[in-house]
């Protein structure tokens, strides 16, 4: 369970299909608010870096890092290695990459091999065609690049991302849910860890998108506005009342990995590359 | 209580001193032997290669008044890298280690066929295997946040104090008299790591 926190300048904001941000507080405080809530990362994206090429705010970014109690991912504006050498420098752990996975995939690969795959996520933001299709975006879902997110996906993962950042644009921010189907095409084609984002509007959606194959679920609304008036209120469920909701979930995804298991004469029991990351 | 996390190379430690100020004390980074001989308690921290670890402490002369302070009894906590250098030496280098805890620092070899990836960074459960205070009160399955691609193999299997398992059983934290390793990352580990230190600065 991943709060997906976005950076517009100094501000934290929420959009609704990429547009529209709406305030929600000062980054600080809510970092502080997320290090009570036991969440188990939380990923940051700068919403205006790469789309205005501001500068990145390396201040503000290594102050979030000391003030954040568990690992923490930075987008937004990542257009080359020395960057990244120097975000990870600030004590951020790992870096999205979209845009810029998009023009110069080698970069991914570079990456890769420089501080390791899990240091390395690809953002796929995918939009739902008015032909019911899909097509990947970037800056911001304002350049379309004419391919399928699973075909996209898959080229990523080729290129040595350590996991995949999905969003269903069409979905952000309008509360409706995941788009499970989405999820479901991406999840099954690639073998790295699936985030699935986007739609969470209700605390029992919290599950689908990891019964219909994804590795971890990320959510910006949810956690940051309450009610349909969409009133700004950081919050989290509580650690007890999370596992329960995602229970059947964990429990169904265990018994499909057994029969995986089983099926292959030469496995041995140990644990899949998804139990480091309860919740 | 005077907290001294020694501040010997590159990397952002904000985030110790951060969770150490919510437990009530203010601790702070340095690299100069005057207030790290005047510490009750010293973390030891490190992120990047072995060797560059050693010839930083070496540069700003820090080794002689860390093995004081080690001979006088006080305790100190090594984090990831500031563990592994506590060893003998490390297959990652060729410089000889601290040698506080007698053992090597070897590579996480995973089992053939294994989809797990090196290095190993993610959240991952510990087993204590003694009655260590620094582990008391973790809660029922305590994890922490591990980023690593090298292990503390220790020479005598008494100063391992908590097992992990990712692809092979490794030993998470060491403990010999008073100096304890850790390979995982309590300020990245909420609840856990916040409970860690406590265990850590309790009298």
């Amino acid at each position: 369970m991943i709060p997906v926190l976005l950076l517009d300048e100094d501000g934290m904001v929420k959009t609704v299909r990429y547009t529209d941000p709406t305030y929600v507080g000062d980054p600080v405080n809510v970092i502080n608010l997320f290090n009570r809530f036991e969440v188990d990362e939380i990923a940051l994206l700068n919403i205006r870096a790469t789309v205005d090429g501001t500068a990145m705010p390396f201040a503000l970014m290594e102050e979030l890092a000391s003030e954040c109690w568990v690992p923490l991912s930075y987008g937004g504006g990542i257009s080359n290695l020395e960057q990244v050498r120097q975000i990870l420098g600030l004590g951020i752990e790992k870096v999205v990459l979209g845009t810029a996975a998009a023009d110069q995939p080698e970069l991914i690969r570079t990456v890769a091999e420089t501080f390791g795959s899990q240091a390395v996520v690809v953002s796929v933001d995918a939009m739902q065609t008015r032909a019911g299709g899909y097509d990947v975006v970037v800056e911001s879902a304002t350049r379309y690049l004419g391919v399928d997110p699973v075909v996209y996906a898959l080229r990523m993962a080729a290129m040595g991302a350590g996991e995949i950042l999905l969003n269903a644009v069409h979905r952000d921010g309008t509360m409706a849910g995941y788009d499970l189907a989405l999820i479901d095409v991406v999840s099954h084609a690639v073998d790295i860890p699936v985030i699935a984002c986007g739609g969470a509007g209700d605390r029992r959606d919290l599950a689908t998108p990891l019964l219909a194959g994804a590795s971890a679920v990320g959510a910006g609304s949810l956690f940051v506005f309450q009610g349909r008036a969409r009133s700004v209120l950081v919050n989290f469920p509580e650690r007890g009342a999370l596992e329960a909701m995602l229970e059947p979930a964990l429990r169904h995804r265990a018994e499909a990995q057994a029969q995986v298991n089983t099926a292959r004469s030469d496995s041995t029991t140990r644990p899949t590359p998804l139990s480091p990351r309860p919740g | 209580m005077k907290v001294v996390i020694v501040g010997y190379g590159i990397g952002n430690l904000g985030a110790i001193p951060n969770m150490l100020q919510r437990l009530g004390v203010d601790a702070h980074i340095s690299r100069d032997p005057a207030t790290i001989r005047a510490a009750d308690r010293l973390i030891l921290p490190g992120v990047g290669a072995f060797d560059a670890a050693i010839r930083a402490l070496h540069q700003y002369d820090l080794v002689p008044v860390l093995n004081e302070r080690v001979q006088a009894g006080l305790p100190v906590l090594g984090l990831c890298l500031g563990m592994e250098i506590m060893a003998s030496d490390s297959e990652e280098g060729t410089l000889p280690g601290l040698g506080w805890i007698p053992g090597r620092v070897v590579r996480l070899i995973l089992p053939p066929g294994d989809a797990l990836r090196i290095p190993h960074m993610g959240w991952n459960y510990i087993t204590p295997l003694t009655d260590l205070p620094l582990l008391h009160e973790l809660g029922e399955r305590p994890r922490f946040y591990f980023a690593h691609s090298y292990h503390f193999a220790a020479a005598s299997p008494d100063d391992v104090a908590a097992t992990t398992t990712y692809g092979i059983p490794f030993a998470s934290v060491i403990h010999h008299d008073n100096v304890t390793g850790i390979q995982f990352h309590p300020e990245k580990s909420h609840r856990f790591g916040l409970k860690l230190f406590e265990n850590f600065l309790a009298p």
